[in-house]
């Protein structure tokens, strides 16, 4: 970690049982950045997302993904996560039998090694995170996801992202589910912790992003990104749809 | 560990040995003179030779269990084992008075620490007998009695003798009988009425010799409002050859008392491991089974409880791990006597690389027990595709008022658990030990710490390699 922090993703391919998601992606998102990809059900967001972490279910057919020229593609999705990557799960899994408060503190000292803080700073800063996304300390005590609610799901990919630490932030879909008051703290959580890192938010909706401002907003269809600009961009996407930007899809 | 038993040993830690030094090296095979021998050894009262041979001769009649795992129980040759093997030169009450090959191996196994640190006593029995042997003066000064069985035997003959066989009767089965007929060492406790052991005391059980035979013989009893927890542990080297452990043990839980009797079972899987155990409950009383079976070829337990006193209360907590060329065939027995009893049994199992666990499990309500309320709750983990989990839960509630409940559920680990965790910096391998310890969690939530971080590693160790 603490390299420059740039993400390439090249003419990036993937398939799943031979049928082709993904038809040559292209980004590049720097320290700093907050990217927004937006795009209907089934546009490809998700599978993005998956294949950055190394979901095994995806095969990459074409193109390349490094972090700061690594090969993110030849990576275990543990490499990658101790390279400082996170993605914050759509359908978080739930572990029954781990407690939370183990499986951070484990999951902190395996991310970050030798860097991670002691057992003690790595208190006062959980206490800090939980106090600021109003999450009860009873949380450590459960099970991981284990009978949470969607939005405590949610709640606690933001807790983890916050004291992993990551240099690259994938949110996939963060936002659905989550009511207006839930969505506001969520994205104050999001806000202190990618400062540092390049982050990539997949969302339907624009709302989320009157909370975290992106720089960049790029529009997913059918595989392939077919529009990119300002923040103005997820505005005009809430006003007239998709639909404008289907005659722009070549085929 | 010597080059030789290196390459047999494989993962498993426990699997190196010590050469013998036996003082007293019965040839292998049983005969009635074997069990007049073993007596006559022990210098015993002649009611218990008599106790012995006729449990020898119950063995010899009865038939092989037909249930459980027929195949592995049928390929035990008794004949081949070696019924009895002393190895000190008595039971020492300081370690640095045993024999030094013998002291290392528990160091190794870390019991002398463990004493120091949180136990309230120790046995270790090493093969036949008792080496060590310590308990705590301030429970000594409150009555507490805490000897292996040999000793108990002959100091405290009027309390063996009226308990003795009072739980589990040498007809029972076939193991109790062959147990009764040549059992050596195990624990003898007898709490006095009102006493707490606020510290766990534990037994350890160490076979080292091959084809040894080991039938430690436990009795615990907690009179009136007493308390105990008691703890055991076992292991033995990976030989190719196989070795038996087959002990009895019996737990009486008098009027408003309370046993926990804490087992972690890590055999090597050479070792046949059959066992019955069983405990009385009285008036109020309650008797809590915490049994872990990690290792072993082939264990059949099914610890019991028979509800015998109105409000008493049975707990059946149990995992067993069942690895490559392994069959746990474990559960539990909780029979309802009397009315207001409650039992609750929780099982967990895990199979992988070929491994078999099975749950099997009995419950019955008596027809004058009112209102009695039985729990049960089995959980079967399935790793891989060749293994294999199976239950034969069985209830039989002659009474209408008894409320049941009864849970199973078989699972197999997900990809996407697994990706979950990965994507959180943990690998393949340490991603599948988190999962199946917390499968394992609501066990070793029950456990002393130290054997709960103990338990832990043991199964990361197994996780390792766990997918290709």
């Amino acid at each position: 970690m603490g390299g420059d922090g740039i993400i390439e993703i090249r003419n990036l391919q993937v398939s799943i049982q031979g049928e082709e998601i993904l038809k040559g992606i292209n980004l590049t998102l720097k320290k700093g950045e907050v990217h927004a990809l937006m795009g209907r059900n089934g546009s490809g967001k998700s599978t993005l997302a998956k294949v950055l972490m190394g979901h095994p279910d995806y095969e990459v057919t074409g193109g390349e993904a490094t972090i700061d020229g690594n090969n993110l593609l030849e990576m275990e999705p543990w490499e990658r996560a101790r390279l400082g990557v996170f993605m914050s799960f759509q359908y978080p899994q739930s572990i029954s039998g781990l407690k939370v408060g183990n499986f951070l503190r484990k999951s902190v000292v395996a991310i970050q090694g030798e860097n991670a803080p002691s057992a003690r700073e790595f208190r006062a800063e959980l206490n800090e995170a939980m106090k600021k996304l109003g999450v009860d300390k009873k949380i450590l005590s459960r099970y991981v996801n284990d009978g949470f609610s969607g939005g405590e799901k949610k709640m606690f990919e933001i807790l983890q992202l916050m004291l992993m630490k990551p240099q690259f932030v994938i949110l996939d879909e963060t936002d659905s589910g989550l009511d207006i008051d839930a969505l506001k703290t969520v994205a104050t959580g999001i806000n202190s912790s990618v400062g540092n890192a390049a982050c990539l938010i997949i969302t339907h909706y624009q709302r989320i992003l009157s909370h975290i401002n992106p720089d960049y907003v790029h529009v997913l269809i059918d595989g392939r990104i077919v529009e990119s600009g300002g923040p103005e961009l997820a505005i005009s996407l809430e006003e007239k749809g998709y639909e404008w930007l289907g005659e722009g899809v070549a085929s | 560990m010597s080059e030789e038993t290196k390459d047999l040993v494989g993962d498993y830690k426990a699997g190196w040995h010590d050469p013998e030094n036996a003082t007293i090296r019965f040839d292998a095979g049983l005969s009635e003179q074997v069990v007049r021998d073993i007596s006559e050894l022990k210098n015993e009262p002649e009611w218990m030779t008599e106790i012995r041979v006729k449990a020898y001769h119950n063995f010899i009649n009865k038939p092989m269990p037909t249930w459980g795992n027929t195949e592995m129980l049928e390929g035990i040759n008794f004949d081949a084992i070696t019924y009895f093997l002393r190895s000190g030169s008595g039971t020492e009450r300081d370690w640095d008075d045993v024999p030094e090959d013998i002291k290392r191996t528990f160091d190794r196994l870390g019991i002398p620490d463990a004493e120091q640190k949180w136990l309230g006593g120790v046995t270790a029995q090493y093969e036949s007998e008792a080496v060590y042997h310590s308990i705590r003066e301030d429970l000594e000064s409150q009555g507490v009695i805490f000897l292996d069985m040999d000793a108990g035997l002959k100091e405290h003959e009027e309390i063996v003798k009226e308990y003795f066989c009072s739980v589990v009767p040498y007809q029972d089965n076939k193991f109790s009988a062959l147990n009764t007929a040549v059992w050596s060492g195990g624990s003898f406790i007898y709490v006095p009425k009102g006493v707490h052991v606020e510290m766990p005391v534990q037994a350890y059980f160490r076979i080292n010799a091959k084809n040894m035979g080991q039938f430690e013989r436990t009795l615990i009893i907690a009179d009136e409002g007493s308390s105990i927890h008691y703890v055991e542990g076992c292991t033995a080297p990976s030989y190719s050859t196989e070795s038996l452990h087959s002990a009895v043990v019996e737990l009486i839980s008098h009027k408003g008392a309370y046993i926990r009797y804490s087992t972690i079972q890590n055999w090597s899987n050479n070792v046949y491991n059959l066992v019955t155990k069983r405990a009385i409950a009285y008036e109020n009383a309650t008797v809590e089974w915490v049994d872990g079976n990690i290792g072993s070829k082939l264990t059949m337990k099914y610890p019991a409880v028979i509800l015998k006193g109105e409000g008493a209360h049975a707990e059946v907590i149990s995992v067993a791990y069942a690895g490559e060329g392994m069959h746990q065939d474990a559960g539990a027995k909780v029979h309802h006597m009397s009315s207001n009893t409650t039992s609750k049994i929780l099982s967990k199992s895990i199979s992988k690389d070929g491994g078999r666990g099975s749950y099997r499990g009995l419950v019955k309500v008596g027809k004058n027990a009112n209102n009695c309320k039985v729990n049960v709750v089995c959980d079967a983990l399935i790793l891989d595709e060749n293994s294999q989990s199976d239950t034969y839960p069985t209830m039989e509630i002659l009474n209408p008022t008894c409320r049941s409940e009864h849970e199973a559920s078989v699972s197999k680990i997900s990809d996407e658990q697994v990706f979950y965790l990965m994507s959180r910096g943990h690998t393949e391998d340490e991603s599948m030990a988190l999962i199946v310890n917390g499968f394992f969690e609501p066990f070793t939530r029950e456990l002393p710490m130290e054997y709960a971080v103990e338990l832990n590693k043991l199964m990361a160790l197994e996780m390792e390699g766990s997918i290709g």
